[in-house]
């Protein structure tokens, strides 16, 4: 078992003839995801690697049966190509691409919002399941099949989870980067969800940042709803009020949105927090022991 | 990006909000003239940096003819205004705002921002302006008053009356507010801004609403299509070493202690500060050199984040998901040699060809410290910067 990607997935890459589209649906093949085709406006009906390309994502659904897409497209053009899987009416959407303006964002979820498309992203590393299959940018050759469900608003920090997990004989189900812009398609709670469905996930790893109050709403779900151990870190203890830390969301604004006050939310709910993201693994060690 | 509040009130104006007549002066012989066109009376001249805070610093000044306004301003042009949002160092002041006087009667606060929450932008007023409004919502959060807005309808009449009438305003200012609202509303939009903040907003003895001060943020990601707004990035109000980073697409924050970072994606970037320290260590600096860095960023990386004097060692942290560990390698390894690198580097790598990327660096014959997991880096760059 698994949450939102498996062996069944069928998936296409919307802008597959990009160099990232490119080399990531090269990379989900080869760790056994069913890549079954792509997008580029103006390349229908051409190959690329091997797979066929479309012009429309609805072109793509209907040819190929796709049940996910991959949206590998710049940042210009990228919350059109949500509308469009939107359009197609594909369960899953997955946006990795980093820079999509937030005004684009807001007007694009209000779509998202009324359909049947969970969107995941945007600038994220996308998802992936041990074992069976992924769509983004998450290495996967450090996965490995196991018992811990992790969600993350940031990319190598969840690698970095998922090392960890993989070197304690852990292991994972499914790994969700929720990503770090300040309007996401997916959040915490989403996720959190999810993994509360699903037997084979036994723990939870949250991997929060410094900006929002996404945690705790968060927190306040996992007091009232969540029943598994949750395993939790918040980055940027040590960054300064004001300034945008990389991630457009990651910024201390007006006092709020502190690592502080997310981590006091957090330990209140029942989520062991590291101070360390060095302790992730072996917090969710002595959890699932406890 | 950040404006000063000339360009932020010029927009503004631009859009339908109205301001003070006034006009942005480099020297102080020009204020006297910028005086003499207001009419010769009263004036108030405003330190242009982009901070907040700058009443309380001596950058606002209210004076009484042309004279005294070039006086000021003599006074302000070349001073470092320190104000509580500059940091203790300051901020030199290289314009100044030279506007007409008015008589105010009451003082309040207008906002707008994305709320995450909601997906929706936030329109905010309360009757509490002329203070930093973070103090109100801490203290009497029931002053402030808020209106979200659908995108897809935009801010309706009703929402403006709500808000109008919790201002407790009444005749024509009840008319002019609306009106305001949607000018910023429409400046917000049309502009993608981030933030725009009118505080305060004043009733004139005359009764008319005037935005007195304004600050406008916009979104980078945005910048791409507003070539106008681009065009009003000042330079100078910006740490160098952020400016020349951002050349090379690298995000870098200068902070105030002595361990260099340098991290592959902001979340890792973030969290190897928080390690640092709690290993007891300062961060000289948030680094992120991005998920497909090649050779020749980390050596940019690697050069902006020597030019910090400060720095005693460097600690490296990658986790290689598409940045391969051998491509960092030999990109530290050509890096420290070119640029003659003489403090100690702590290399923690992860990830793809990671066997390759140590071998490298061990056949090297440079002084690396190699550590396998962060809590090791940290300890030992922390020890080594002592």
């Amino acid at each position: 078992m698994a949450v939102l990607i498996d062996r069944n997935t069928r998936l296409i890459v919307q802008g597959i003839t990009g160099r990232e589209g490119t080399f990531h649906a090269k990379q989900a093949a080869a760790y056994g995801t069913k890549v079954v085709g792509g997008v580029t406006p103006g390349k229908g009906g051409t190959t690329h690697e091997g797979w066929p390309v479309f012009n429309t994502v609805a072109d793509a659904v209907r040819a190929t049966g796709a049940n996910a897409t991959v949206i590998f497209v710049p940042p210009p053009f990228a919350a059109d190509a949500i509308l469009e899987a939107v359009d197609a009416n594909l369960p899953l959407a997955v946006c990795i691409t980093e820079g999509i303006p937030t005004l684009d964002m807001m007007r694009a979820l209000t779509v998202v919002r009324r359909s049947n498309t969970r969107l995941i992203g945007p600038n994220c590393p996308g998802l992936i399941t041990a074992g069976q299959a992924k769509a983004g940018i998450i290495p996967g050759h450090i996965c490995k099949e196991g018992r811990v469900g992790i969600v993350s608003k940031s990319g190598t920090l969840t690698y970095e989870a998922i090392h960890q997990l993989t070197k304690l004989g852990l292991g994972q189900t499914t790994c969700i980067g929720i990503g770090g812009d300040p309007l996401i398609g997916t959040s915490f709670i989403d996720a959190l969800k999810l993994f509360a469905g699903d037997p084979a996930t036994e723990a939870v790893v949250m991997i929060g940042e410094i900006g929002g109050n996404a945690e705790q709403e968060a927190a306040a779900y996992i007091s009232a709803n969540f029943k598994k151990p949750v395993v939790g870190f918040i980055a940027g203890q040590t960054a300064p009020p004001g300034r945008r830390m990389g991630h457009a969301g990651a910024i201390i604004s007006g006092g709020k949105g502190t690592a502080a006050e997310k981590m006091d939310a957090l330990s209140k709910a029942g989520v062991h927090v590291v101070k360390s993201p060095a302790d992730l693994g072996a917090a969710v060690k002595s959890a699932l022991r406890a | 990006m950040k404006i000063h509040e000339y360009q932020a009130k010029a927009i503004l104006a631009r859009h339908g909000v109205p301001v003070p007549q006034g006009e942005v002066v480099f020297a102080a012989a020009d204020a006297d003239v910028a005086a003499k066109q207001l009419g010769g009376g009263v004036v108030v001249v405003k330190a242009q940096i982009h901070a907040g805070g700058r009443g309380k610093g001596g950058g606002v000044k209210v004076v009484k003819g042309p004279e005294e306004a070039a006086r000021a301003a003599a006074d302000m042009i070349g001073m470092r205004l320190v104000t509580y949002q500059t940091g203790p160092s300051g901020q030199v002041v290289q314009r100044v705002l030279v506007e007409q006087g008015v008589k105010i009667k009451r003082e309040l606060y207008l906002g707008i921002v994305i709320d995450r929450s909601t997906e929706k932008a936030v329109l905010m007023v309360s009757p509490d302006g002329g203070v930093e409004i973070e103090k109100v919502a801490e203290h009497t959060p029931e002053r402030i008053f808020k209106e979200y807005i659908d995108p897809g309808i935009g801010l309706a009449g009703y929402q403006t009356r709500k808000l109008a009438f919790a201002l407790g305003l009444e005749g024509p200012q009840f008319q002019q507010a609306a009106k305001l609202m949607n000018a910023v509303y429409d400046a917000f939009k049309n502009t993608d801004a981030s933030l725009i903040e009118i505080n305060p907003l004043i009733v004139t003895e005359e009764g008319n609403l005037l935005a007195l001060d304004a600050k406008m943020n916009f979104d980078d990601n945005a910048l791409y299509r507003h070539a106008d707004i681009k065009e009003l990035r000042d330079v100078s109000e910006e740490e160098p070493l952020e400016v020349e980073a951002s050349k090379f697409s690298l995000n870098y924050i200068k902070l105030d202690g002595n361990i260099g970072c340098m991290v592959n994606g902001a979340g890792l970037a973030m969290a190897t500060m928080d390690i640092i320290k709690l290993a007891g260590g300062e961060p000289a600096n948030f680094l992120d050199v991005g998920g497909g860095a090649n050779a020749e960023q980390i050596r940019n990386a690697f050069r902006i984040l020597m030019s910090d004097k400060n720095v005693k060692a460097v600690l490296i942290n990658i986790f290689g998901g598409i940045l391969r560990c051998d491509v960092l390698a030999e990109g530290v390894i050509a890096a420290v040699k070119d640029l003659g690198v003489n403090v100690p580097i702590v290399i923690r790598m992860e990830g793809t060809n990671v066997e390759q990327g140590k071998q490298m660096l061990r056949d090297s014959g440079l002084n690396f410290t190699t550590a396998d997991t962060m809590s090791e880096a940290a300890e030992r760059v922390v020890a080594l910067a002592r």
